[in-house]
């Protein structure tokens, strides 16, 4: 394990105007680690996508390789290689599918390289390939997820945030969406942080996880002990 | 009984309408532009052009030619806009819709006021874009104004569809009108791609503004507000949401209105607007969205 | 028990308070001034019933001006026409311009926000145009001159008013005239809102799909919302036109109508009680700004400006600012401890 994890949260706090929705949550995810964040709905683990990639009132620290990003703009912690994959997914629904990837890379400079990746990424979604120039809001909504996934690689991101990639979408849709992912951390070391809903999928693609209760980080652990623990499986995830 | 009908005027009629479409339509992108970012119809915009026209004025008169003094102030009025986005639009950002619109009105006798302190009331006038002179094609007489008018008017619309079809900055204004929030977590700053859209907006209006005056004996600080009022017209007809609805709602509306009063006495000059405000009535009422836009007027 | 007793009788006091004001206000200002409240008076009307369309329907409308017009051009016509004494043809010209408000309601039915909003415009720029065009009913250009009918009595040219048999200074009486009126709507208009239509209104600007689902039939609340607005604005045109004695084109273009929008934003839409403050809003800041420098544009310049200003510091209007004052005194006298 290297020394300073890539991605530290201290103590975060949370609100969405006067109503505090985090109260203070500790974690952290390693260069190349894939974990998760579970818990049931209104735990508060969107928040704390949010909280990372800043489009959210937060307090508390936030460490990103060694900087702190609690203050910075949600531009600004994009440009410094944290893609949010968010909830809904922020399909851009009036532009091409193929606009979409562009902007993905907005804040990259390499041409080359970029041209390159949409190549690569569209080779991982091969539905996305066919559909390079429709418009995205005509993709179905499993393809609007990967969309949304593809279009955050673009960026060449050090760190994705995963925001309940299985919502609505069909199991096998799901399994795929899971298969790239898990590919893509363990082959390119990408660094994940996924919030799931089903626990299950998302303890079988992370290394760890954190469980959260009322904004709070209630269990810990490698994802492989909390899968065999059955009463935190009964209590906190609902299998 | 088709011989005996003056096709020439016909012809004649139509281009002299496509002229005033033309920079009604201007007018119109503007408003869109700023409608698809911001998410109102800004009513300054008619007088933001008319100041930028009195300031084409004053660079005429300071020795400019026509031309220098067009480009010159596209580069002003865009500064001027961006400016004002910065300013008065962007403090209320998050605001409902309709203070918005009230920040827009108030923006409307700013700029009038303005325009009335800094350049006296007496006419005055700028001088020809294009020559006067007619021209001759396939044997029917129109003039180099009006041609040049239109080529100028769907230039610039033109050259403003280039920008954000095929520039990165313009791929990340769409991204930000469509969806602000996502487009954040991409790196767009968002908040600067409002005021691009604005500035934009004013360059718009500007051209509007120095091709509406010179076919004009002379000008003062009302010039724009019949103008804005067929583009808004002609925006509606067009759809609200997009821009080339708005050029050719409008380029339709300048032959629609000019052939009503070249050839139905009745209306006369009085009532060319109304005509063209019921018109657009009729078409709502039955095509919502306006013939190109796809966000409704209907409520759902 | 208690508290209820004291909430209602804060209210009667307030009630007295108001009525204490109108009553004795000419007596602290000049003739001149008393004028110009009366001016401001006709400002209140109209905008009370826009808060009651826009505020509480949640229809925009930028056309109220020229719903305005069709009021005072109605009492101008029966006085220069058909010679009725103005004060009586108040009721009518609220009625005509409460029809032609249900008659913009109708498409009002099937546009939406900003479309409403332009479509509304559209009325209002088109009105100075019609007026001309229809030029035997309405005097064209010219207008129609009220002061030289000879059985008016309103304004004689020695300058006082006898109605009823009583006298007063021709300014004093349109002042009570005006204002006695505005409170008579006020009080229509609080009881509407406090009352079930204020309920089917509010539901339909918060949401259109919960309300036609809850039942309520959207075309009766719009098309009632926008002929009770035009009453007002119906009768504040004429009232207008019985304070000028002339109407013409210039007095109702579609300025008027963002003035009117201004004014009602500006006090707040959704609160009755600041429509008094948009009233003088509207009415004194566009004289204040002359005072500022009357030199050309200037006025207009800070006219805008306080607009904007007010926008940014109060985006709820006025009322919103009285609802938070308020909010200690009415949170203590109605809810438990």
């Amino acid at each position: 394990m290297p020394d300073t994890p890539l991605l530290e949260l201290e103590d975060v706090t949370a609100r969405y105007g006067p109503v505090a929705a985090l109260h203070g949550v500790s974690l952290s995810v390693g260069e190349g680690e894939a974990v998760a964040v579970l818990g049931a709905n209104g735990a508060g683990k969107t928040t704390t996508l949010r909280a990372v990639s800043g489009t959210v009132r937060r307090g508390g620290s936030i460490a990103f390789a060694g900087q702190s990003i609690s203050r910075r703009s949600p531009e600004s912690i994009a440009r410094l290689g944290i893609a949010h994959v968010p909830e809904g997914r922020g399909t851009l629904t009036e532009l091409t599918v193929h606009d979409n990837l562009r902007l993905g890379a907005y804040v990259r400079r390499d041409r080359e390289a970029v041209r390159e990746d949409e190549r690569r990424v569209l080779g991982y979604f091969p539905r996305l390939d066919e559909r390079v120039s429709q418009r995205a809001g005509t993709l179905s909504g499993g393809e609007q997820q990967m969309l949304a996934l593809a279009r955050a690689l673009m960026l060449r991101p050090r760190l994705l945030l995963l925001d309940e990639p299985s919502l609505g979408l069909a199991p096998l849709v799901v399994a795929e969406i899971f298969r790239i992912v898990r590919e893509l951390n363990q082959q390119d070391g990408l660094a994940v942080l996924v919030v799931e809903q089903n626990a299950a999928l998302a303890l079988e693609a992370s290394s760890r996880a954190y469980v959260l209760e009322v904004g709070k980080v209630a269990v810990e652990g490698d994802s492989a002990s909390l899968r065999r623990d059955e009463s935190v499986r009964k209590s906190y995830l609902g299998y | 009984m088709l011989l005996a009908f003056d096709w020439t005027q016909l012809a004649q009629q139509i281009v002299i309408g496509l002229a005033s479409g033309g920079v009604w339509a201007t007018l119109a992108v503007a408003l869109v532009l700023i409608y698809r970012s911001t998410g109102v119809v800004n009513f300054a915009q008619g007088e933001m052009a008319m100041f930028s026209t009195f300031i084409a004025w004053s660079l005429v008169h300071h020795g400019l030619s026509y031309w220098a003094a067009f480009a010159l102030t596209i580069a002003i009025s865009f500064l001027g806009g961006a400016a004002i986005e910065r300013a008065v639009i962007r403090p209320v950002e998050r605001a409902p819709v309709l203070t918005v619109v009230m920040v827009t009105l108030g923006l409307f006798f700013v700029v009038n006021g303005a325009a009335r302190w800094l350049w006296t009331p007496e006419t005055r006038s700028l001088p020809n874009a294009f020559s006067t002179r007619p021209i001759d094609v396939a044997g029917v007489a129109f003039s180099i104004q009006d041609l040049g008018t239109i080529a100028v008017s769907l230039g610039a619309v033109f050259l403003l569809w280039l920008f954000f079809r095929f520039t990165k900055l313009g791929l990340a204004s769409r991204a930000a009108a469509v969806n602000p929030e996502a487009s954040r977590l991409l790196g767009v700053r968002v908040s600067w791609m409002l005021a691009l859209g604005w500035g934009l907006a004013a360059a718009l209006g500007a051209v509007s503004g120095m091709l509406t005056a010179p076919a004009l004996a002379s000008f003062d600080q009302n010039l724009m507000q019949p103008v804005l009022l067929y583009a808004f017209a002609g925006a509606v007809l067009g759809g609200l949401d997009s821009a080339l609805g708005a050029v050719v709602g409008t380029m339709l509306l300048g032959v629609l209105i000019n052939l009503l009063g070249t050839y139905v006495d009745w209306i006369g000059t009085e009532l060319r607007l109304p005509v063209a405000l019921a018109v657009i009535l009729g078409v709502l009422l039955f095509k919502p969205t306006g013939l190109f836009g796809r966000v409704s007027a209907w409520r759902v | 028990m208690r508290q209820r007793a004291l909430g209602t009788a804060l209210w009667l006091l307030l009630a007295v308070a108001v009525l204490v004001v109108y009553v004795l206000a000419p007596r602290f200002v000049s003739d001149f001034h008393t004028r110009d409240l009366a001016h401001a008076g006709v400002f209140f009307i109209a905008i009370v019933g826009l808060n009651l369309l826009t505020g509480y329907t949640g229809q925009i409308s930028l056309g109220h001006g020229a719903l305005m017009a069709v009021g005072g051009y109605t009492t101008a016509a029966l006085v220069v026409h058909e010679h009725w004494r103005d004060v009586w043809t108040i009721p009518l010209a609220g009625v005509a311009a409460g029809i032609v408000g249900f008659l913009i309601g109708l498409p009002a039915l099937r546009l939406s926000g900003l479309y409403l909003a332009l479509a509304t415009f559209a009325f209002a720029v088109a009105m100075p145009s019609l007026l001309k065009k229809f030029s035997g009913l309405t005097g064209g250009g010219q207008g129609l001159r009220l002061l030289e009918q000879a059985p008016l009595q309103v304004t004689g040219l020695s300058g006082t008013v006898t109605l009823f048999g009583h006298s007063t200074s021709q300014n004093h009486f349109l002042y009570y005239l005006t204002w006695g009126i505005g409170l008579v709507g006020f009080l229509i208009a609080w009881l509407i809102v406090r009352g079930r239509l204020g309920r089917t209104f509010r539901a339909v600007r918060d949401s259109e799909v919960a309300a036609a689902s809850a039942g309520i039939d959207l075309a009766r609340a719009k098309t009632t919302a926008f002929a009770i607005s035009g009453v007002y604005a119906g009768v504040a045109g004429a009232l207008l036109a019985i304070q000028s004695e002339i109407v013409n084109p210039l007095s109702f273009t579609f300025l008027l109508s963002i003035l009117l929008l201004v004014g009602t934003v500006v006090g707040g839409l959704g609160s009755l009680p600041g429509m008094v403050l948009g009233a003088l809003f509207i009415q004194y800041l566009p004289d204040l700004s002359t005072h500022v420098s009357t030199a050309q544009g200037v006025p207009d310049f800070v006219f805008g400006a306080a607009i904007i200003l007010v926008m940014i510091l109060l985006p709820m209007g006025a009322g919103g600012l009285l609802r938070r004052l308020a909010e200690p005194l009415t949170t203590r006298l109605y809810t438990r401890p």
